[in-house]
């Protein structure tokens, strides 16, 4: 008499993908797969004519529920390489505050005959229903939902390690901040156990750590200078401004002198630590403007590599016809 | 005119009484009037045969939404009522949450009439505690009181401040009623919606700490000890509120406590995928909670299983997991969840039986939940053995939302009495 448990909504019946919602639960190989066909179209980036026609005749919808300008624009420009149309709508203005229901708006935009929706949402939970409500030609990717998932940042995160570090196994990598409201933090330590990295760290304020947060197989640090000893990679998570209202944190300066990263404090690292961020960085919050524009910063190579990483996952989740490498074959 | 009816050759099972024997029962006048033998010069108009079934008193359910007045596009009283009669609930409690609250005569009568004119069940309006459920100002209850209102409730809506909740322990407790209590701290609880723990971490879900519920319990006994109310506590969710519980009784603090249902079964691991359909108030908890709450029924802490009964329409789930509306419609799966506890070995039938019947009878103060003779005949008779699907052709509440959808359950009710007369006949 149990209900049913979660399907894998993600996976078409070959074990390809379908939706992009979550890295919790996808393979090591496929993670694996989604970096290498990355690799094989950062070189499209590069070329003055930065297109490749695998997605022409497709129709991606960035359905933003929630602000956002990196991710939406990143997005947009990875379907656009890939000869896609976009069309960009920002509901958080438009339908749903006239009263719209949620499935009502998909249903309005399946009408018009889309092939993928790229969603932000401000709830948990709002890619996979959409994925679980949606007609079976059109993919889901996720991106940001709640506090749940970010799983193409996580992608590019990982891919960036990658870049930089080759291997996982001997990695440990320090996630520092408010890992409670963080889907970036939630789908990086998914996708960095599941590469198999040899440590992952959590470290900040108990307010900001969510219960339990061991079970999802971190370390967890209270002290900023004991979580930094001896790590490869240090990613540092925004503090929302709203957190001193509602009562996590005291003030910005108490936390800066807490969990701010200065190159004082990164020292206790490994001497070719690279820090990382997922943007936008608040200076003098929780990262010091000498270490963000410092030489172990990796920031900006995040938001080159996020084209590429997206244009495989949009890729693989639309054409799962082609096989590996598709940007290699067209180039 | 009732007809005298006689139900013969079924297993009864009456806590009250301490019987677990395969006896006839005889009815007359609404009323039992023999159990084994027939009184002298009874001739019954109807013969029923139980053979193979279980005859026990009719279930009382402590927390049921019946959904109106207000929200009749979630279910109404004729259709709930119908429901219950079909699950072998004789009496049923229905909080006050209603649009208008039940904190008038008017809306008390209204549910009573309308349950009446149904005729399947006895439906026990709960009281508002304060005016309009909003915490702040005390309702009229001497009134509620003579229009019927055995127990008064602020619901889910939470209280104001401690000294408006002290002052509601007080006055109620002058009119000697029973306070309900669902122990919820709002600032522990916020804007939370499953249970703090892995699986809430895993999903980024906003969790409620059971902290929410004991601080709440903390705070209700230290002004039971100050006021002497009684208080009922409706659907406790944790391991530590059932401790508290238990400590206070032993102490001889006139308080109570059940539980929903579903909280014996499911845990936290169920809402996994995002399933609105286990998104319930309070939250499904960890298995150690599951494991406390079944243990504090066996030893009598817990001494009623409720359905927490709230249908919806279906659009209420319909939506991202946090915007759903909790709640499971859940009358028709009170018997079945409560025998596969039997099943389970986590109870005798008898202690299950008592659980639905006589406990809740004695935290409302009825006469029924009992087959004494001369009380009232409400009674229920079920075949523990047959199992049934649920789907469209058996669910007749018109709240779907239940987990359970599509799934073959054991246990089902065959017929139900109430003052004496068939209510439902499968």
């Amino acid at each position: 008499m149990n209900p049913i448990q979660a399907d894998n909504l993600q996976l078409d019946s070959s074990g390809r993908l379908k939706h992009f919602l979550t890295v919790e639960g996808l393979s090591r190989d496929l993670l694996v797969k989604i970096m290498d066909t990355a690799e094989s179209f950062a070189s499209v980036t590069e070329q003055t004519v930065k297109k490749v026609p695998l997605l022409r005749g497709k129709t991606v919808v960035n359905l933003f529920f929630e602000n956002s300008t990196r991710t939406r624009t990143t997005f947009e420009l990875a379907a656009k390489r890939l000869s896609a149309d976009v069309i960009n709508l920002n509901i958080a203005t438009s339908a749903t505050s006239k009263g719209e229901s949620l499935l009502d708006t998909i249903r309005n935009l399946e009408a018009m005959h889309v092939d993928m929706f790229v969603v932000r949402h401000a709830e948990s939970g709002a890619a996979h229903f959409i994925a679980r409500h949606v007609a079976p030609h059109i993919s889901v990717i996720n991106g940001g939902d709640g506090r749940h998932a970010h799983p193409t940042q996580a992608m590019l995160d990982v891919f960036t390690i990658r870049k930089y570090k080759g291997d996982f196994s001997n990695l440990k990598v320090a996630i520092v901040g408010d890992i409670l409201h963080s889907r970036v933090a939630r789908s990086e330590i998914h996708a960095l156990n599941t590469l198999g990295a040899a440590e992952v760290r959590v470290i900040g304020p108990k307010t900001l750590l969510p219960a339990a947060v061991e079970t999802l197989g971190v370390t967890t640090f209270h002290d900023l200078e004991e979580g930094l000893e001896n790590v490869d990679v240090v990613i540092m998570l925004r503090l929302q401004k709203e957190r001193m209202s509602g009562a996590f944190i005291p003030t910005e300066h108490e936390y800066f002198a807490c969990f701010g990263l200065t190159e004082k404090r990164l020292a206790r690292a490994k001497p070719d630590v690279i820090v990382m961020h997922p943007g936008p960085i608040n200076r003098g919050v929780e990262i010091d403007s000498q270490v963000a524009d410092g030489p172990h910063s990796v920031i900006l190579q995040q938001v080159d590599h996020g084209i590429a990483v997206r244009m495989a996952i949009l890729s693989m989740a639309m054409r799962p016809d082609l096989e590996s490498s598709p940007g290699d074959r067209i180039a | 005119m009732t007809e005298r009816i006689a139900i013969r050759g079924g297993h009864v099972v009456d806590p009250s009484n301490g019987i677990e024997e395969t006896l006839d029962l005889y009815l007359a006048e609404g009323r039992v009037v023999s159990l084994g033998t027939a009184p002298d010069g009874y001739m019954a108009d109807r013969t029923i045969s139980a053979e193979g079934q279980i005859v026990c008193p009719g279930f009382i359910d402590l927390c049921a939404r019946l959904r109106e007045p207000g929200y009749e596009h979630k279910a109404a009283i004729a259709s709930e009522s119908e429901a219950a009669s079909a699950s072998g609930i004789t009496t049923l409690c229905c909080p006050p949450d209603t649009d208008p609250v039940i904190d008038t005569p008017a809306v008390v009568n209204l549910i009573r009439e309308r349950a009446q004119q149904i005729g399947k069940i006895r439906v026990l309006p709960i009281g508002a505690l304060t005016r309009g459920l909003k915490g702040r100002d005390l309702s009229e209850m001497s009134a509620l009181k003579r229009a019927g209102c055995v127990a008064l409730s602020n619901a889910h809506a939470p209280m104001a401040n401690t000294l408006v909740l002290r002052r509601a322990l007080e006055y109620a407790a002058s009119h000697d009623l029973l306070v309900v209590i669902r122990p919820e701290d709002p600032w522990l609880a916020d804007q939370g919606c499953v249970h703090e723990g892995p699986t809430a971490t895993r999903l980024g879900l906003p969790g409620i700490p059971d902290a929410a519920e004991t601080v709440a319990i903390a705070q209700v006994l230290a002004l039971v000890e100050h006021t002497e109310a009684r208080v009922h506590f409706a659907q406790l969710s944790c391991a530590r509120a059932a401790r508290m519980i238990a400590r206070a009784r032993e102490k001889g603090a006139p308080v109570s406590a059940d539980v929903a249902a579903h909280q014996l079964h499911m845990t936290e691991t169920d809402i996994d995928g995002f399933n609105a359909m286990c998104h319930v108030r309070p939250p499904l908890r960890s298995v150690p909670d599951r494991d406390a709450l079944r243990e504090a029924l066996r030893n009598g802490v817990i001494t009623a299983i409720c359905s927490d009964h709230q249908p919806h329409e279906p659009d209420a789930k319909l939506d991202v997991f946090p915007s759903t509306e909790p709640g499971m419609a859940s009358l028709e799966m009170l018997l079945p969840l409560t025998l596969k506890l039997v099943d389970e070995d986590v109870l005798s039938l008898s202690q299950a039986i008592a659980l639905l019947t006589q406990g809740p009878a004695a935290v409302m103060g009825t006469e029924t939940g009992t087959l004494s003779v001369g009380s009232p005949a409400d009674i229920c008779i079920f075949d523990p053995e047959c199992t049934w699907t649920v789907d469209s052709s058996t669910w007749r509440s018109t709240g779907r939302n239940t987990p359970y959808w599509g799934q073959t359950v054991k246990g089902r009710v065959t017929r139900t009495f109430v003052d004496g007369r068939a209510v439902f006949e499968l």
